[in-house]
């Protein structure tokens, strides 16, 4: 790079002596401007021989060299010189701004570790991350970059998982806990056991993901390829046209200036501007997409995004957090909320169960440990629930059906939830709901794609009250409650077949029991990657936070990359169609020529940064 | 199965686009995806490509960009 901008300095230098050199003796001027020009362009003509040796014909450097050689021939010496000058000027700020792209894009993903300290006995040695095997121990230190997934054994301290989830707070983990590579450590020194080899760990996972997303590609993006097979020889066979038709139909017309037109128009044909601008921008927007913690598996997905009409979302783990959890405690007449919750979470004690669980939860959060001591003759009645002896009397806790088993009156309300009815010795003594929780942006996020003009739907297995309950909350368009696996598939394709033509079908879900529905959708959106293997094969696009909100933020993401995509491709076309047509009749020089070829390049170039940056929401 | 090369020296977009087209031409090649800000190319064979194979493929990267070196990554 430094060389090349040393060479060109001199060679500009040359250049402007020369524009002070007499026009006699013609020879000596000749030769101050052969010199600078051998001085900017050798390479170029160079690369042009060499890639004509290789049968290589229409290259860039032939186009240039043709161009210039052609300018000399016809006298005009410094536009020769002048063109091969901007150019190479071009060309070189063409690479720095890709340069620039590919590090940007590759300090994004610089959550590669360079080294694990394996700890063997008393001594720490430092290894390349793939020689550890599982079951290792390693120290991390404070400041450095986890290189393995594996659990905490000894000490506790922060990790910051904002590489891999977008999410600044940092997260406490302690001996026991679960860790990802990728993730910083904060403030503790930690010895890890490994649990997964380097290939398999998460970061190399995400890695490799985002990596190969260019490869798979976006519909424009070979739409612009094919373009660019078509455009290139279009052009030149117009060229052709342009030095060989006027001179011989137009009377008067001189052929070296229809020569110098067509030349122009070579220099106009490549399309390179196109080409590099626009999966430049998908890559971008992908990169972006990363950083805010979602991982987007191909330009293809996030084209599709741009263009989401329907948001199609599991409920369960999606929109809720998939954890049962107590939301209310209905004492009956002579009982108290407590003693409810004390039977309840005492006679639920010997089952682990998600709902005795949630019990047990609620009821130790507020008072001592369950005493399991004091729970006697526990009889579980499967489908109806249980009955115990606690502190000498006869609880019985289940659905409605026990308690008509029982003979108990009890609450016949339709609940959205799961409803726990509690009886003490033979009398009603009220229910406990429990319910799933709403994930704490989930309002915001379906308030947001409807803000955006997408038609919601959610899909579930839970009971029709608590499905619609969760629908009416959220204000979610379409609610279908009671659906089997393959009910969701029905319900996808009958959405599929429902949907506009142009309008994609996203779906959401945790990735866990939905694979088949993922894969039917236009674009399959998996919550809370995080660890989860599962959800990072089946989907195409990854929510590494298990946050539905960065749904908007996905969506904001591509518009702006297809934004920015057809900005470039009108910018490009437009451009080089307009010196074309000037070219054509003579209105603009060489320079104009060159202009549309690498300025433009340079400028899309830059547009297509913009797709990195993302804002905040 | 599919394969990774490293494409050194890949600095014109458009090249990229030239020689996805000419590798994908070539017999046992299912599919070749080149992309241009890795600098990486993933040719989908078959079977695992050959000696022959990849000499075929290093001639035709060669022939469209002699800039371009193709390595095996």
């Amino acid at each position: 790079m430094k060389k090349r901008i040393i060479r060109l300095s001199v060679g500009a230098l040359i250049f402007v002596a020369a524009l002070f050199v007499p026009a006699e003796p013609w020879w000596l001027r000749l030769a101050v401007f052969l010199a600078a020009y051998g001085v900017i362009g050798y390479k170029v003509i160079f690369k042009a021989v060499r890639n004509i040796c290789y049968g290589k014909v229409f290259d860039e450097n032939f186009l240039m060299a043709i161009a210039s050689i052609g300018a000399f021939a016809i006298g005009e010496y410094p536009e020769a010189v002048a063109v091969m000058l901007f150019y190479q000027v071009g060309e070189l700020f063409e690479d720095f701004a890709v340069g620039r792209s590919r590090r940007s894009i590759t300090d994004l993903m610089d959550i590669r570790p360079d080294y694990a300290n394996l700890k063997i006995g008393d001594k720490v040695e430092k290894v390349e991350p793939d020689q550890v095997k599982i079951g290792d121990l390693i120290l991390v230190r404070p400041g450095e970059k986890l290189p393995l997934d594996g659990v905490v054994v000894e000490g506790d301290s922060m990790v910051d998982t904002a590489a891999l989830t977008g999410e600044s707070a940092p997260r406490e983990v302690m001996v026991g806990s679960q860790v990802l590579s990728g993730c910083i450590n904060l403030n503790g020194l930690l010895v890890v056991k490994v649990t997964k080899v380097f290939g398999e760990s998460t970061v190399s996972k995400i890695l490799d993901l985002v990596e190969n997303a260019t490869i798979k590609k976006a519909k424009t993006e070979n739409f612009i390829t094919r373009f660019a097979v078509v455009y290139t020889p279009v052009v030149v066979m117009a060229a052709v046209v342009l030095a060989v038709v006027p001179p011989l139909v137009i009377e008067g017309a001189v052929f070296t200036d229809w020569l110098y037109r067509a030349l122009e128009f070579l220099v106009v044909s490549c399309p390179c501007a196109l080409v590099i601008s626009v999966p430049l921008s998908f890559f971008g927007g992908i990169g972006g997409a990363s950083k805010a913690g979602v991982l987007i598996k191909g330009s293809n997905y996030l084209e599709a995004m741009a263009s989401a009409e329907y948001v199609v979302m599991d409920k369960t783990g999606t929109l809720t957090q998939g954890v049962f959890q107590v939301e209310k405690c209905q004492p009956a007449e002579g009982f108290t909320e407590a003693e409810l919750l004390y039977y309840g979470a005492h006679v639920e004690s010997y089952s682990t169960h998600p709902i005795s669980t949630s019990l047990k939860q609620a009821y130790e959060a507020g008072n001592g440990l369950v005493d399991q001591n004091k729970v006697k003759n526990v009889e579980e009645l499967s489908g109806y629930g249980v009955t115990a002896l606690i502190d000498g009397k006869l609880v019985a806790a289940g659905n409605g059906k026990l308690m008509e088993q029982k003979k108990v009156d009890y609450c016949q309300d339709q609940m959205a939830g799961t409803v726990v009815h509690v009886a003490i010795d033979q009398t009603y003594a009220g229910y406990i709901l429990i319910a799933d929780k709403l994930k704490e942006d989930a309002v915001s996020a379906v308030a947001g794609l409807k803000k955006r003009g997408i038609q919601t739907v959610m899909l579930t297995g839970d009971n029709r009250a608590a499905g619609e309950a969760v629908g009416q909350k959220l204000g979610i368009d379409q609610v279908y409650t009671e659906l089997l696996p393959d009910g969701k598939v029905e319900k996808v394709e009958a959405l599929l077949a429902g949907k506009s033509k142009k309008g994609k079908l996203i779906f959401v879900g945790d990735g866990i029991n939905d694979a088949p529905v993922l894969a039917r959708a236009d674009v399959g959106v998996a919550m809370g990657g995080l660890g989860s293997d599962a959800a990072i094969e089946a989907a195409d696009i990854v929510i590494m936070n298990d946050e539905p909100s960065k749904l908007t933020k996905i969506m904001d993401i591509a518009r702006k990359t297809m934004v920015i995509v057809k900005e470039n491709i009108v910018f490009a076309l437009g451009i080089k169609l307009l010196v074309l047509a000037l070219c054509a009749v003579g209105l603009v020089n060489m320079w104009a020529a060159v202009f549309a070829d690498v300025g433009v390049s340079v400028l899309a170039i830059l547009n297509s940064f913009r797709a990195m940056r993302v804002k905040d929401q | 199965m599919k394969k990774t090369y490293i494409l050194d020296g890949l600095d014109c977009a458009h090249c990229a686009a030239e020689i996805e087209n000419n590798v994908s031409k070539l017999e046992g090649v299912d599919s070749v995806s080149v992309s241009f800000l890795t600098t990486k190319m993933i040719v989908e064979t078959a079977e695992e490509p050959t000696a022959d194979m990849v000499k075929k493929l290093k001639k035709t990267v060669k022939k469209t960009d002699p800039d371009v070196e193709m390595k095996e990554a």
